[in-house]
């Protein structure tokens, strides 16, 4: 039996979608093993955000109002205090960018191994084990570790956000613990760029565009229409982000984020190994490119051999037409 | 200022997929060792934190270290051919390596340099696990910044601005040394690491890895100290706290692809093919 704790994230006050990816990890997780699973709210509007996730069947959710921006060492030493106090034998949170720094610096802390951005989880001989992709997504192997607590992360595209399950679990809230070396950092500002769209990690649809698109311009004028078009969330290659011409952290790839949508629309993107990592998990990839020999035909379902800038409008104008 | 970089060298990663696997390892024969290209932009950062590029100058020391086989002292020459100033080599086997064992050796080398700063790449190519920075931090009570995209001192390196990559944007931070700090590829960006010493109008050529190392810098790393010790000398055991089973690569994506003639084609083909749109 293994009792799980879910750090929930949040941005703003309120509780970040990846929190409940986290969440349908811990079901799945307590459930093989007939354990139960709690949600630890922390951070600054973590009172209010708790009425967000009491309908998930969580036994309990607690606490911790931490003021100001978040920093893992304000955070660590209570997520461990929880831990340690509650006897759970997993601490898990969505491998965001904070999840994964906060999660590990906790099993610093835990003496706890580490399974980091699992793609998913079984049940082996009565325990836990994660299986997690390597090798920029060519290799895949299931990790068993062998100290009494687990601290893991998840990768959101690999898990669904868990839907409601009634009944409304208690809160309650836990003390803050003081870490000293919280005294050595300091959170200045944060800028999170808000979109309408659908956050790429969990989008059906995305649509990137590469280098081939030349300019910044070229990404409003000629890919963003396409992009909504679809409902599609926008992503971009290495190259285009160092280019400029989108923000960095539309970047798809072993270096940023890794998708899985049903349609994924490259264009313009020849298929670097590093970015072949972030999409290949996609369900149907469709190619735009002049080159028909560039790499992304190894992992395209349809090639459309072309000049985007001759072909993107049109098929734009095709599935508006469609979706009209 | 003394900046430690740990470095792993990993199989190619440019040749990732030619990996294969064989029931509960991995085998990377025929693809040649390279230095983990996120460790390049690490040190890349750290010489740039040491130096006065306007007039080539070193004004700190940059120590880099490895654990591995006695080989992997081929990557920490790449990396003193650049311009870090010695190396430290701790003798050990991947397969008796874990973020924990690597996080306590690393510690025990902090315990012994006294670095301002450990600079390390996010995470590595290989196991892309990027715990070793965090828990390192944890082990020394230090602060850290990871998935750092800039970073900047003014007074000498007691305190540095940093710019760390969140999902959806950017969180700034003060922090002060001694401190670890994860890099991310932006931190090769021409402005992305300002060290007071450097003139501030000085911006570093485009590029998307570190430096190249300059024939004489390939001469001088030639009789650049490594260090050579043994985990045991630095009281670290090599407890793992986890094993791999079962691997495999990932699914073949099935079918050919279908190359389509017009946008018409493809739309129909995503319409009523796949059903996607």
């Amino acid at each position: 039996m293994t009792d799980v704790l879910v750090v929930a994230e949040l941005l703003e006050g309120k509780p970040k979608k990846a929190t409940l990816v986290a969440v349908s990890f811990a079901r799945q997780a307590a459930e093989g093993t007939s354990g139960a699973f709690d949600i630890l709210v922390i951070g600054e509007g973590a009172g209010g955000a708790a009425g967000e996730l009491t309908g998930f069947g969580a036994r309990k959710v607690s606490t911790a109002e931490i003021a100001g921006g978040y920093v893992a060492e304000k955070y660590a030493a209570t997520v461990a205090k929880v831990a340690k106090d509650g006897g759970y034998g997993v601490v898990a949170a969505t491998a965001t960018s904070n999840g994964r720094e906060l999660v590990a610096r906790v099993a610093g802390k835990l003496e706890a191994g580490y399974a980091g951005d699992i793609i998913g989880v079984e049940v082996k001989g009565g325990s836990l084990a994660y299986r997690r992709s390597m090798y920029a997504g060519n290799v895949r192997g299931t990790l068993t570790l062998s100290t009494p607590v687990h601290c893991v992360t998840l990768r959101q595209s690999e898990f669904d956000a868990a839907e409601p399950s009634g009944g409304s679990s208690p809160v309650e809230e836990v003390a803050v613990v003081q870490d000293e070396v919280a005294s050595k950092i300091e959170f200045v500002s944060q800028e999170v760029v808000k979109s309408e769209r659908p956050e790429l990690t969990d989008a059906d649809v995305v649509v990137a565009g590469g280098r081939a698109l030349k300019s910044a311009d070229n990404f409003i004028n000629v890919l963003e229409p396409l992009v909504d078009a679809l409902g599609a969330a926008m992503g971009a290659s290495r190259a285009a982000c160092d280019a400029g011409y989108v923000a960095n952290d539309l970047q798809v790839g072993q270096t940023g984020k890794v998708v899985a949508p049903n349609l994924y629309i490259a264009v313009g993107i020849s298929g670097a190994i590093q970015h072949l990592a972030g999409m290949k998990g996609s369900k149907t990839i469709v190619a735009i490119n002049k080159d028909k020999e560039a790499p992304i035909a190894q992992v395209a379902d349809y090639f459309l051999v072309a000049d985007l800038f001759d072909v993107v409008p049109k098929l734009t104008e095709e599935v508006a037409k469609l979706k009209g | 200022m003394k900046i430690l970089v740990p470095c792993k060298r990993v199989s190619d990663p440019d040749n990732a997929n030619k990996v294969k696997v064989q029931g509960d390892a991995v085998v990377a024969e025929g693809l040649e060792w390279k230095p983990n290209p996120f460790d390049d932009w690490a040190v890349e950062a750290a010489l740039r934190l040491t130096e006065n590029a306007a007039k080539n100058e070193r004004v700190g020391e940059v120590v880099v270290l490895s654990i591995g086989p006695a080989d992997a002292a081929q990557q920490i020459r790449q990396f003193l051919a650049m311009g870090a100033e010695r190396g430290v080599l701790i003798a050990g086997d991947d397969a008796q390596l874990d973020s924990w064992v690597v996080a306590r050796a690393m510690k025990a080398v902090v315990d012994k340099e006294q670095p301002d700063l450990v600079v390390m790449g996010k995470q590595s190519a290989d196991a892309e696990s990027g715990a070793v920075g965090p828990i390192l931090a944890e082990l020394l009570g230090w602060p850290m910044a990871t998935q750092v995209q800039t970073i900047a001192t003014e007074d000498g390196g007691k305190t540095f601005t940093i710019g760390r990559e969140i999902d959806g944007g950017l969180i700034r931070l003060k922090v002060s040394a001694p401190a670890v700090v994860t890099v991310s590829d932006r931190i090769v960006r021409p402005d992305a690491v300002k060290n007071g010493v450097t003139p501030a109008d000085h911006s570093y050529p485009e590029s998307d890895s570190g430096r190249y190392a300059s024939l004489k810098g390939i001469m001088q790393a030639k009789k650049k100290p490594i260090e050579q010790l043994q985990l045991s000398d630095l009281g670290v055991e090599p407890t793992l706290t986890g094993s791999y089973t079962d691997f495999a690569k990932p699914p073949e994506r099935t079918g050919q692809t279908t190359f389509v003639e017009s946008v018409e084609e493809l739309v129909q083909k995503l319409h009523t093919e796949a059903k996607v749109i």
